[in-house]
């Protein structure tokens, strides 16, 4: 490690819910960096952390205590306003259940969150909502209701809309734990493409199998980091979609 | 933030929730409109009734025998008899305050014009009373002080009387000769049309003739008067001269300081001020019945609202976590209701006005739309609609982005 600022440092991060009478200890003091650039996969079995872990470092939950900063700038002490700042110029965040809105187009969708950046000019709002809804395979699809959308075309359209604000990290808790696998690998095609252009990936999966697109992968356990390593066979899911369609092309002339 | 974002953000929302936007506005639409037609139904009645007791005439005097006298309507039997021919001159002559006075014998009688035949009222009166209560006569002329001397046979016939005994209401029936109760009577003028009084009664089935043709030729006792109107010279003295009247009447009946009066006095005021009271409970009913239509129109907006937190909660969350501030939230919601609430607003002042004038056409009853009452049924939906909006989105924008997206 060199001396330049990681883009996420987390000190002794800790999370304790309280409902009613019962406490449940979700993070004990977990601290980790993440680099400008990377791609981590967060593992873990469910109930171990990782969504609560996830919330906080998108700005949605606050800590029981810890300290977190983003490029150097400490984030928890920042305000209501401030945070929601941070969530809309330089987090793009994406849901295991997409969370777009109903009734909605993916084009209103994606334009959702230049309505609340005033640094977009209007004028230019279609325009970069139809690019970003291109850039994830949906030029085709950009009048269409959710309703009328497969859940990997939703979730696409969650992920547009991530982008649509060029953000420096993109957030995403289980992003295809709805999905089959063809089209959880189309999803890591996207995320591929985004890293390889430099916007860092913070992923949570509790699928081997996904993690292995990341670059390196954290495992949780009862509210603590016990692993953190890099993915020795990286997948590329670009080749692995290819050799997909080539095996069911074989399938279909035999 | 710019504002016309949040504007196109409303807008957006409102379009993609159309049922939800109108059954929100409905619960306005209808609490404005039924406030509005109630209000405009009571006042009208309100305005009638006084416009019918201002036509008894403002200053006017009324005695009747009898002490048991009220509302202006006769209890029990007519044999009580305790004023005389005499007592109406004497106050003519005596009371200083009493301008006008006609003594007024009223009967029900049959009128006759060849093989029509109509049952009518006949009052006996003499020339001030027609001054006294505003009475005009359009066709002929009215009855001369020498026609009530001669106890002449002649007499001055309302519209609908002319309409039944000569077919048709237009028809000059001055100088006919009818027969009623058998006497023959000539009719030497026609009264100006009146119209239906508050209380359904056609002023213009009438027949007026002379005091005293009425009196000797009609009635069984020849001295006494069913009752007196009377005029004070002017409206600040009424009761001066109610007082005045009384004391004459007093002396004249020979009463003793402890005994009551054997008659009763009642004025316009007295009158105006009975049917004021029943006007103002009548006010005070269409006034709960439409508080009520507000309250009910209220919880219709209240329930929408609420109802619909579930959905919006989530939605707010969503809005939250891609960076929408508390306050774009609530300036989003805030534009929502009001438009909902004006435009609901506006959609029930016209409804309102429509089944108010729909009334006064079918119904026949009188309807005055009130400014007050569009005032107040609009800014009390408004304030609900805009409450209930933004109440729940500010309960909503308090929260984290998370606890507003896991909010069930
Ligand atoms: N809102 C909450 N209130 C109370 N307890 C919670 C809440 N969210 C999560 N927990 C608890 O915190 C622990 C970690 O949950 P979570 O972060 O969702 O795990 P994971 O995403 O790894 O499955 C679990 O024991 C869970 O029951
Ligand atoms: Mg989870």
């Amino acid at each position: 490690m060199t001396g330049t600022t990681p883009l996420i440092e987390i000190k002794n991060l800790t999370k304790t819910y309280k409902t009613g009478d019962i406490e449940v200890k979700a993070l004990y003091d977990v601290s980790l960096n993440i680099q400008q650039g990377e791609f981590v996969a967060i593992m873990g079995a469910s109930g171990s952390g990782k969504s609560t872990f996830m919330n906080i470092l998108g700005c949605l939950d606050n800590p029981t205590s810890g300290e977190y900063l983003m490029e150097g700038a400490n984030v928890f002490t920042r305000s209501k306003n401030e945070l929601a700042e941070l969530r809309n110029k330089k987090i793009g965040f994406v849901f295991q259940s997409y969370n777009i809105l109903p009734r909605t187009s993916a084009q209103e969708n994606v334009e959702l969150p230049m309505l609340y950046n005033s640094q977009v000019p209007a004028k230019d709002r279609k325009e970069k909502a139809i690019h970003a809804l291109t850039s994830v395979g949906l030029a085709d699809r950009i009048h269409s209701m959710p309703n009328q959308l497969s859940g990997g075309q939703q979730q696409r359209v969650a992920i547009a809309r991530a982008l649509v604000n060029d953000p420096v990290v993109v957030m995403a808790d289980e992003p295809t734990g709805n999905l089959d696998s063809k089209t959880s690998y189309e999803i890591m095609e996207i995320f591929q493409h985004l890293n390889e252009k430099g916007i860092t990936i913070v992923m949570v999966t509790h699928e081997p199998d996904i993690a292995q697109f990341a670059k390196s992968n954290i495992v949780f356990k009862d509210g603590k980091i016990i692993a953190n390593e890099l993915v020795k066979d990286r997948k590329n899911a670009t080749e692995l979609l290819k050799n997909i369609a080539t095996l069911s092309e074989d399938k279909a002339t035999t | 933030m710019r504002i016309t974002n949040l504007f196109k953000v409303a807008f957006r929302s409102l379009s993609r929730n159309k049922l939800r936007s109108f059954l929100t506005m409905l619960g306005i639409i209808i609490g404005v409109a039924s406030v509005i037609a109630m209000l405009a139904i009571g006042e009208g009645s309100n305005q009638n009734i006084k416009a019918s007791i201002a036509s008894l005439g403002t200053n006017s005097i009324m005695i009747f025998p009898g002490a048991n006298f009220q509302g202006g309507v006769r209890q029990g039997a007519s044999s009580i008899q305790t004023i005389k021919v005499e007592d109406v001159e004497a106050i003519a002559k005596h009371c200083d305050l009493v301008n006008y006075v006609s003594p007024v014998d009223q009967k029900r009688v049959q009128a006759v014009n060849g093989s029509e035949n109509w049952s009518t009222t006949i009052l006996g009166v003499n020339n001030d009373y027609f001054t006294i209560r505003s009475l005009s006569v359009t066709k002929g002329n009215s009855f001369t002080s020498s026609d009530e001397h001669a106890a002449a046979k002649v007499c001055v016939v309302g519209t609908t009387v002319v309409l039944n005994l000569f077919g048709d209401e237009d028809v000059d029936p001055t100088g006919a000769i009818i027969r009623i109760n058998s006497i023959p009577v000539k009719i030497i003028g026609v009264l100006s049309k009146m119209g239906q009084n508050t209380f359904g009664q056609d002023q213009d089935d009438i027949i007026l003739a002379p005091f005293p043709t009425v009196q000797k030729r009609m009635m069984s006792s020849s001295s006494y008067v069913n009752s007196i109107l009377a005029s004070a010279v002017s409206e600040d003295q009424i009761t001066d001269a109610v007082d005045e009247v009384s004391g004459l009447l007093r002396e004249k009946h020979k009463l003793a300081p402890s005994d009551d009066n054997d008659f009763t006095v009642r004025t316009q005021s007295d009158i105006s001020n009975i049917f004021g009271a029943i006007s103002s409970v009548m006010t005070i009913l269409l006034a709960s019945i439409a508080g009520i239509s507000l309250l009910v129109g209220g919880i219709g907006i209240m329930n929408i609202m609420l109802v619909s937190v579930t959905e919006r909660t989530r939605e707010i969350g969503i809005r939250m976590a891609i960076g929408a501030k508390g306050r774009d939230i609530l300036v989003q919601f805030m534009i929502e209701s009001i438009v909902l609430s004006f435009a609901g607003g506006l959609i029930g002042i016209a409804l309102g006005i429509g089944v108010s004038e729909l009334v006064a056409i079918f119904g026949g009853w009188p309807v005055v739309i009130t400014l007050s009452s569009v005032l107040l049924s609009f800014s009390f939906s408004a304030i609900i609609g805009v409450f209930f909006g933004w109440y729940p989105a500010r309960k909503a924008a308090s929260l984290n982005p998370i606890d507003a997206l896991r909010y069930e």
